[in-house]
């Protein structure tokens, strides 16, 4: 059915998104944490660069992150400085884009999960001594549970479906930056339909059946979001 | 009311006839054609004040596969005549393929002096990214590999190359300094934003098939007067002088050394 190097674009998709999701997880509470509870001015001004992704065309963000991790932009500086290897066209340059892309996918229902769960609950768990950094642990992450399973299954779909970016940065090399997505776009550019409907089909059934997996979890009676 | 409807619909009338007159044509163009093309669509449309061309740039099997699934391009300009070939066999052409020149990769590199560049540089361990156009279906790909392994350099190279969409965004790839050397067109190279930035070295043609390019009127724009008039002016003296500019051969010349 799927060829190898199919099966190697799915495998590679998987463990980006499974990266992404992780390092999202780490990367994304704090920021949902604070824009959450925050009463700061720099709370708009925050929340809209997170929101960026959503809207931007992932050509621009392309484009800005081929110069900034080339050579001479900062990244590029950055990575050179510490002595690691340039990021475009490797998988850890992919990852990188892929969690500025994906960020409002995690950060987004962390925040709502946050602000549903409203202060009381730390109060109360601070007048009983507990300390702050106890209290997230102990309290806020299990009461916020739902909407952390919702930001991953998100962020995961999210960056599976991820195509303009890694076309633009990721230099088409197999096992490193040729995912699905692009891996379908090459066979239909290469006018292999046959391959392109198998891959595509298989894409099609994951993407619903996540979604469906997680509209009907949400849908439970007795659940809130 | 009315009086003003019926001025409305008068002056619709009006616009409706002025754009029946301006026509307007789609050009489908291979990336090593860029500069070139805008050089020559501008002259054309001096002539041909009114009308409208519009040029799409991308890698000749994409237009190939789009033209057969009814994109709205009116020519298709391919860097391998073997795709309008394949398009008016199976009857998506309303003229004869028209060979219009021989394109010629260039190495290109723009940090370092790519004029003294060989193939046999490339396995050069400093030289660690090497950019080319995606030999799925980019005319100048499917070159580089063959001239690649017509050197015996591929096995070494290969771990080294990224793939650009088309052409063009294997010399971006190069300009941002994400790889260090290119194989590229050359009438990209002599492009003067490029050509100042390291110069390039001709990858001698016999290592790999002649990248004849060859366009062809489609179908959709059989009858169109405009899309006719734009082929005529491609085998214009003016046009065919462009082109050389770029470091193409034209048809019935013979090739540089």
């Amino acid at each position: 059915m799927l060829s190898a190097s199919d099966w190697q674009a799915l495998w590679l998709t998987a463990r980006l998104a499974g990266v992404v999701t992780l390092i999202l997880l780490v990367l994304g509470t704090p920021i949902a944490w604070w824009l959450a509870r925050s009463r700061s001015r720099w709370k708009a001004p925050i929340g809209a660069v997170v929101a960026l992704p959503l809207v931007l065309p992932p050509s621009v963000l392309g484009f800005y992150l081929l110069l900034a991790m080339g050579p001479d932009g900062p990244l590029g500086q950055l990575t050179q400085a510490l002595g690691l290897p340039p990021l475009p066209f490797t998988f850890t340059g992919l990852v990188v884009a892929s969690v500025f892309y994906s960020l409002p996918f995690m950060v987004q229902p962390q925040q709502s999960a946050f602000e549903a769960m409203g202060e009381r609950p730390m109060e109360v768990a601070a007048t009983l001594r507990a300390s702050p950094l106890d209290a997230f642990f102990t309290v806020a992450v299990p009461l916020a549970a739902p909407g952390f399973l919702s930001a991953s299954i998100l962020t995961f779909a999210h960056t599976v479906g991820e195509f303009g970016v890694v076309l633009m940065i990721g230099g088409n090399l197999p096992g490193i930056s040729r995912v699905a997505s692009v891996q379908i776009y090459d066979h239909v550019e290469s006018l292999d339909y046959g391959q392109a409907h198998r891959l595509a089909a298989v894409m099609l059934v994951f993407s619903f059946v996540v979604l469906l997996s997680l509209y009907a979890w949400r849908a439970q009676p007795g659940r809130r979001r | 009311m009315t009086r003003l409807l019926a001025h409305l619909l008068c002056l619709g009338l009006l616009l409706a006839g002025a754009s029946a007159h301006a026509e307007k044509i789609m050009v489908a163009a291979a990336a090593d054609l860029k500069f070139a093309l805008d050089e020559i669509v501008t002259a054309f449309k001096a002539r041909e004040p009114g009308h409208e061309v519009e040029v799409v740039y991308g890698s000749s099997g994409k237009f190939h596969t789009q033209i057969q699934q009814g994109a709205p391009y009116d020519l298709y300009f391919s860097a391998d005549i073997a795709y309008p070939r394949a398009l008016a066999q199976a009857g998506f052409a309303a003229s004869s393929v028209q060979p219009y020149a021989v394109g010629r990769l260039v190495l290109w590199s723009a940090s370092r002096d790519a004029r003294q560049l060989r193939l046999s540089s490339l396995t050069d361990p400093k030289i660690t990214r090497i950019a080319i156009a995606n030999p799925k279906h980019a005319p100048y790909g499917q070159r580089a590999v063959e001239a690649l392994r017509a050197a015996g350099v591929w096995s070494q190279v290969e771990p080294k190359l990224v793939y650009g969409d088309n052409i063009a965004q294997t010399a971006q790839f190069v300009q941002t300094g994400n790889a260090q050397v290119g194989i590229i067109a050359l009438a990209l190279a002599v492009n003067p934003t490029l050509s100042r930035q390291g110069g390039y070295a001709l990858i001698p043609d016999q290592l790999h098939t002649p990248l004849e390019q060859g366009f062809i009127i489609t179908k959709r724009a059989q009858g169109k007067a405009l899309a006719q008039r734009f082929a005529d002016h491609m085998r214009s003296p003016q046009a065919r002088a462009v082109m050389s500019r770029y470091g193409f051969v034209l048809p019935g010349e013979a090739a540089a050394p």
